[in-house]
């Protein structure tokens, strides 16, 4: 069995430029967590089925799992430790939004670009980001009122960008 | 001061930024990663294993399999690390590869060759107990097991637990009426969010040095020594933060397999993570159940007897199963006072994955069995289901079960919860409406109530440490699951020192050297035990640092108290000493000192516990009974028989609210995971007991937006042992769901359900009957 070719890929990861040299074959997930030292994305099912790896590509959530490292090259990758005092954090913490926190990182991530994307989301449109994460420790009314509360705050203030 | 308070948990920042360290984010250069091999079936005699290739595929370092391993098991020793001879379920491990990378390690565990004979499996506990079924383990009567495992050889049961209390015979002459009720469901999964994981390193000096996604750090040391002859002082057992457990973390497998990889590679590093697949079938997961309760009572619906049998599907070996089985039992009428009681609780085996606890430890799997049956007795009685429970709930005074006696501290206000819980639900105003020709309304309550089947001897240390700036160090073997049950402590220790809690830090992580023992992480103990043995710590912090006091203030100890940060006479404040000028000794002006860093030191052990007697049942299982109420609203289509869950109620004993936020937490997820196990999910399985979903696409639990509304409120009968009063809530909130869901689809669809999962396709065939097979 041959060793997978291995080349050096420069990734562009919250604001900074970052060399690593990795397997082509690799993921995203596994270039933050192991190459990178970005542990906030966790995994938890490497299928795309729970979203616990979500992080941000060019503004878009995407669960890390199902994503090539070497896609990403060129493009602007924020983690959740990328994050910077954002509201939503806030909010989590406020509500109890969060027990054991492994699943917290993504749906902070998934929830944080609902709330840029969409500052006047609807029921549904909440409810067709979030339903991609798994939480299996809250019930989900606590990440609701956390999600609801900062796109209220955000309404509430029309000329933020 | 700290206790009634909303605090935030203590490690919530890190939580929230992606810097909380779970166990498989410790990475090491040099690190081995390990890959299991396991059995793609169910039964089978395995007739040879060839390692050949694998060993020289690139990276490997070692191929590890079965022979020559001791049998495992806490309370029977059924179970080889790694399969040896024969598999007993799909998914069983029979040999771990180790490799430099987790990929070379995945692709390597390819080419072991394994060749089986595949043998007949046994599907479910009825099965495995009829009379020629293949026996899982030939030699049952071989096996070490402790006092309380009452195993029957050349049959498939691994335990049996008796409970005989009152005279049966006579219960059911004094019935008007008698209703039987049979209820199953298959086993399913824990499903925490972090698969589990374990690292295992043996350093040249012998130490053993594991890093465990765990509820039972301590437990690992233990093992270790009974299972291989470790000295446990050798064993140092890391636990970070633990990504969701659920009771799926207490058992030991995988800190087992690294250890022995580690062992096959000289010691080094060696990290055993479980995929997400393996994680569902290969270790333990929630048990199942076939069960069957006769209910004999008046015709005014007053329970005069209940016959029980429990046949719990624990799987191919008996790991926790056995004590599963036996905490359904002792609490198996639910928490009605019944004077005739008759149950017999098995713990079978069969060709499926082997079950372990899952969050409220066999009680919301008695509640579903015993709580149908109370709704088909109110209906054969047309009676109000609410009246039948209120009319039946035990009060001080009553016994249980297992016949301890019950009194105000050691028992919740059952009918205070139901009664709040009737106004709560606008129980009286409807129970069924149909809302148009095809949308159905419904409510279904269930009562629940627990006590902790734990080890008679469990105990729980803290250690306080206080810092030069009179702050303090809690220091605690409670494992950080997601219950906040260190932040409470905290809180406990805020309030005893009359101190702020931001001056009170937590360690987060177990560090077994370093670290005083709290028995396992389970049970709903946390805050009972390792509270008792905070407040235990707190008085002894407050004696040493008075007798420093003493001493510069001249005054008798007796005279001095602790508070906001200071130590000062009683009489006149006034005089006083900050804690942070005695909090390491006293240094007098010139120069000489006495005391000496105070540290706390506190203990608690579980009192007056005993084993169950094997003829009758009778014993304390527990130290006390925590209650509750709770119902479901459903919306019904009668055309697909698809249906909304609209709203969730529960109403528990909480004896003392500690933290009202985080007590509303616990109670919420767990109702939401009692709602997510009863309306969706089970592992389902072929002919030969394969799992055809060990996916999380495939075995799907609720998600954001298929959440109902839920409402929680707290009744406070205080437990006067506990700290504050306070009674354990991490399960209450799942034990009524499964029957409350049951028992509201049964109203709308007319028909019985008493199966798990409640979903559209059983609904369906329950109505139209078996005529129309399968879809």
């Amino acid at each position: 069995m041959e060793e997978t070719t291995k080349r050096e890929l420069v990734l562009h990861v919250n604001g900074e430029r970052r060399s690593i040299v990795t397997r082509q074959a690799e993921t995203l997930l596994f270039v933050l967590r192991d190459g990178l030292g970005l542990t906030g994305a966790k995994p938890g099912c490497l299928n795309g089925d729970c979203g616990a790896c979500t992080v941000l590509v060019d503004g878009t959530p995407i669960k890390s799992c199902m994503m090539l490292a070497i896609e990403t090259v060129g493009k602007e990758i924020t983690s959740i430790e990328g994050l910077d005092d954002a509201p939503i954090q806030h909010a989590f913490v406020r509500h109890f939004a969060f027990q054991c926190g492994y699943c917290t990182p993504g749906f902070i991530m998934n929830a944080h670009a609902l709330i840029e994307r969409h500052p006047n989301a609807d029921e549904a449109t909440i409810q067709e980001w979030l339903e991609s994460n798994i939480c299996r420790c809250t019930s989900y009314q606590e990440i609701e009122a956390a999600v609801k509360e900062v796109l209220e705050a955000k309404k509430a203030k029309p000329t933020d960008p | 001061m700290a206790v009634g308070k909303s605090i935030i948990r203590k490690e919530a920042w890190d939580k929230v930024t992606g810097r909380a360290k779970y166990t498989n984010d410790f990475k090491e250069q040099g690190m081995l990663h390990a890959s299991l091999v396991t059995s793609p079936y169910a039964h089978a005699r395995i007739l040879s294993l060839e390692a050949r290739r694998a060993l020289a595929a690139p990276g490997v370092h070692a191929v590890v399999t079965g022979e020559g391993l001791p049998l495992t098991g806490e309370d029977m020793r059924d179970r080889p690390p790694i399969a040896v001879d024969k598999v007993r379920y799909y998914g069983e491990v029979v040999a771990v590869v180790v490799a430099d990378t987790l990929a070379q390690a995945e692709q390597a565990a390819r080419l072991v060759r394994v060749v089986y004979e595949p043998l007949p499996a046994v599907g479910s506990p009825r099965e495995a107990l009829k009379e020629g079924a293949p026996l899982l383990h030939e030699h049952l009567d071989r096996y070490e097991k402790n006092k309380t495992t009452h195993p029957e050889p050349g049959t498939n049961v691994a335990h049996r637990t008796k409970i005989r209390k009152g005279n049966i015979e006579q219960g059911f002459a004094e019935s008007d009426v008698i209703v039987e009720t049979s209820v199953s469901f298959a086993p399913s999964d824990h499903i925490a969010m972090e698969t589990r994981c374990a690292t295992a390193e043996i350093w040249p000096d012998g130490t053993i040095h594991i890093s465990a996604s765990s509820q039972s750090p301590f437990m690992i040391k233990k093992l270790l020594h009974t299972y291989f002859g470790e000295e446990t002082g050798k064993v140092i057992v890391h636990t970070p933060l633990v990504g969701g457990a659920y009771g799926g973390k207490a058992p030991v497998q995988l800190e087992l397999l690294a250890y022995l990889a580690s062992k096959a590679v000289g010691g080094r590093k060696v990290s055993v993570w479980n995929s997400r697949e393996h994680d569902m079938v290969t270790s333990p997961v929630h048990i199942g159940l076939e069960a069957t309760v006769k209910i004999g009572a008046t015709k005014e619906g007053l329970f005069k007897a209940m016959e029980i049998l429990f046949l719990f599907d624990g799987g191919a070996y008996s790991d926790k199963a056995i004590d599963v089985s036996r905490a359904a039992a002792v609490d198996c009428t639910g928490p009605y006072h019944v004077e005739n009681v008759f149950c017999d609780s098995l713990c079978v085996y069969t060709n499926r994955p082997y079950a372990t606890p899952f969050r409220s430890f066999g009680h919301c799997e008695q509640a579903f069995a015993v709580e149908r049956a109370i709704d088909e007795l109110a209906r054969t009685l047309q009676l109000d289901p609410w009246e039948v429970r209120r009319k039946n709930a035990i009060r001080p005074g009553h016994t249980t079960p297992t016949q301890v006696r019950l009194t105000k501290s050691n028992v919740g206000n059952i009918s205070a919860c139901l009664d709040r819980l009737r106004e709560l639900m606008r129980w009286d105003e409807w129970q069924r409406v149909e809302v148009d020709a095809y949308t159905v309304r419904a409510k279904g309550i269930s009562s629940g109530w627990k006590t902790s089947t734990i080890d008679t001897d469990a105990s729980s240390g803290v250690i306080l440490t206080f810092n030069s700036d009179g702050s303090v160090n809690v220091i605690s073997g409670v494992v950080e699951i997601g219950t906040g049950t260190k932040t409470v402590l905290a809180q406990i220790v805020a309030e005893r020192l009359k101190m702020d809690v931001d001056c009170v830090h937590v360690k987060m992580d177990i560090d077994t050297q370093t670290t005083p023992e709290h028995w396992k992480t389970v049970a709903s103990r946390g805050t009972f035990m390792a509270g008792r043995a905070a407040l235990a710590a707190a008085d002894d912090a407050i004696r040493q640092l008075k007798d420093i006091a003493a001493c510069v203030l001249r005054a008798s100890p007796d005279d001095l108290e602790v508070g906001f940060g200071r130590v000062f006479l009683r009489d006149d404040p006034a005089i006083f000493l900050p804690i942070k000028d005695i909090a390491y000794g006293y240094k007098f002006p010139n120069g000489n000192a006495i005391g000496g860093q105070v540290i706390g030191r506190g203990r608690y052990i579980l009192r007056h516990l005993t084993p169950l007697d094997p003829e009758t049942g009778a014993g304390k299982p527990g130290p006390e009974w925590g209650v509750c109420a709770e119902g479901v609203e459903i919306e019904f289509n009668r055309r697909d028989y698809t249906y909304r869950i609209v709203k969730a109620y529960a109403v528990i004993d909480a004896g003392k609210v500690l933290n009202p936020k985080a007590a509303l937490g616990q109670a919420m997820g767990a109702m939401s995971m009692g709602l997510s196990f009863s309306s969706r999910e089970g592992f389902l399985f072929d002919n030969e007991q394969r799992v055809l979903n060990p996916q999380l696409r495939t075995y799907r639990p609720i998600r954001f937006g298929e959440h109902p509304e839920y409402i929680v409120e707290f009744v406070e009968t205080p437990q006067i042992d506990a700290p504050y009063g306070a009674r354990g809530i991490g399960e209450h909130g799942l034990i009524g769901m499964p029957a409350a869901l049951a028992n509201a689809l049964s109203l709308a669809a007319g028909v019985p359900l008493n199966e798990l999962p409640l979903v559209p396709e059983l609904i369906w065939r329950t109505q139209k009957g078996d005529s129309y097979g399968s879809v």
